[in-house]
Order: C-alpha cells, then sequence, then structure tokens
C-alpha cells in the first residue's frame, strides 16, 4: 500500500519535473536532441546593409581577402533559389567563415564557426533575389579579411 | 521533429568530409501565395555538427539559405566506424538530431 503511494508519487514527481526542465531547456535551446545550442544572431541576420550586418557581427574594418580567400560561385546563376557557395581560405587559424549576398533583402547569409582541427572549407546553397556580389568575410587569427565575386542571377530565388 | 537528413562522412588521409542534406521548407517570410497572403518565415536557424562529444562545425543559418540546406566541410581526425552526430533548430522551436556512421 505504502508502496504504491510512493511510486505514484514518484511518478507525478517525475512528470512534474519533466515539464519543468522541457520549459527550462527550451528557453536554453537545449531540446530534445539534447544539443545546447548558441543564440542566434538576430541583429546580424536582419540586418538590411552589408554596414550594419558587419556592425551586427563586431567588424569594424575587414582586410582585403582577394588573395587568402577563394571563393568559388557561378558566375551565372540560371536559378536563383540554388546557387552553390564555397569558400576556402589559406589564412591560418580560421575561426569563422561567414556568407553574404549584398543585394537579398537580410544580407547576411550564413556563419559558420570553425572549432580547431575543422579546416577551412565550406560549401553551402543560397539563395539569390536578383544580381548581387557575394561576399565571404574569414576571422582568422582575430582578424576579418573579405572578399567578393559577382553572380548574374537570371532568375531570381526568392519567389512571389 | 522535421524530416531525416542526409549524412555522408568518409575520412581520406587523416580528414573527414561530412556532406549534409538536410530537409526544410526555408520560407523567408516575404514569399507571398498567388492570393497574395504571406507565407510565414520558417527557417533553420543553427546547426552543429558533433563528432565524439566535441562540436566540429557550428552553423548559423538566416533566410538567403536555400530551402533543403546542403552543407560540406571537412575537419581533421575522425576514424572510420565512429559517428557524426548533426543537429539543427529552427525559428519555430522544432529539432532535428540525425547521425551517420564515417566511411574508410
Amino acid at each position: 500500500m505504502n508502496m504504491e503511494i510512493n511510486l505514484q508519487r514518484r511518478k507525478a514527481l517525475k512528470t512534474g519535473g519533466g515539464v519543468g526542465l522541457l520549459a527550462l531547456f527550451g528557453a536554453l535551446g537545449l531540446l530534445q536532441s539534447g544539443v545546447a545550442f548558441a543564440e542566434w544572431n538576430k541583429t546580424a541576420f536582419s540586418a538590411k546593409t552589408m554596414d550594419d550586418a558587419l556592425n551586427a557581427l563586431g567588424v569594424i574594418v575587414p582586410e582585403n581577402g582577394a588573395a587568402s580567400i577563394q571563393l568559388t560561385v557561378p558566375e551565372i546563376a540560371e536559378n536563383g533559389s540554388v546557387v552553390p557557395v564555397t569558400v576556402a581560405s589559406t589564412l591560418a587559424d580560421v575561426e569563422q567563415i561567414t556568407i553574404f549576398v549584398d543585394k537579398n533583402p537580410s544580407v547576411l547569409a550564413a556563419s559558420f564557426v570553425l572549432p580547431k582541427g575543422t579546416e577551412a572549407y565550406i560549401t553551402t546553397r543560397v539563395k539569390m533575389g536578383q544580381t548581387a556580389n557575394v561576399i565571404a568575410l574569414v576571422k582568422a587569427g582575430g582578424k576579418f579579411y573579405r572578399t567578393s565575386k559577382e553572380v548574374k542571377v537570371t532568375a531570381g530565388g526568392c519567389g512571389g | 521533429m522535421g524530416n531525416p537528413m542526409k549524412i555522408r562522412a568518409a575520412v581520406k588521409d587523416g580528414v573527414t568530409e561530412v556532406k549534409i542534406l538536410m530537409q526544410h521548407e526555408m520560407e523567408t517570410g516575404l514569399r507571398k501565395e498567388a492570393d497574395g497572403t504571406l507565407v510565414p518565415a520558417w527557417f533553420i536557424t543553427e546547426v552543429k555538427a558533433q563528432y565524439q562529444g566535441r562540436t566540429v562545425l557550428e552553423t548559423q543559418f538566416g533566410q538567403s539559405v536555400s530551402k533543403n540546406p546542403y552543407l560540406l566541410f571537412r575537419f581533421k581526425g575522425g576514424v572510420a566506424g565512429e559517428k557524426i552526430t548533426v543537429s539543427w533548430l529552427d525559428n519555430k522551436g522544432d529539432t532535428r538530431s540525425d547521425e551517420v556512421s564515417i566511411a574508410g
């Protein structure tokens, strides 16, 4: 009898505790997957201009990265909704790679933090509403470097 | 929970190359239906790849990333048969994790 009551009490405690924990994990960005995510940089991803985006990322004046960043994009994109972008760098100690599309409604497309041991080589695909510059920003050894290439878009990728 | 990702990972000459194809609409929040109603923003905001409990790539996405996002990256080390775990989180709080064994 005693045992049964105890079990029920425990069950209730577990359930209650579970709900509380889930809410807490949700708030911390730690969800069912058990993975903790850093806080999404809303200010930077909402930025409408390159200057605002760079400000939000704490970049003052990036150095010319034309020689040290290898940015690979198509010259002409027939389909602006899927434009492959590869950013690689020969710089030592690359900590971060960031990709922008300067004429998209939000200029910041994607940002990558590379822990030690991860190579400076990233490929992804972005949408481009119109002909624009794809800009790669690389942070290496605490300094920022920037390079860009124009992609001519013959059919926009943002619909409607 | 979203739909499963396709992940391929292979180690060659001490470097593991990981290719990820996520399944997600990646709605910008700017697209309109034929009747003019705005489709609400719905996109993956973060992606994290882990190997043996350590993070090998941390990603933040904005609305400009294409539908069904693709990612390729490389990290030093990685042993054939060991697992890579990839997890994403979207702006609605949905999340998904998938894992794959590294091929030799």
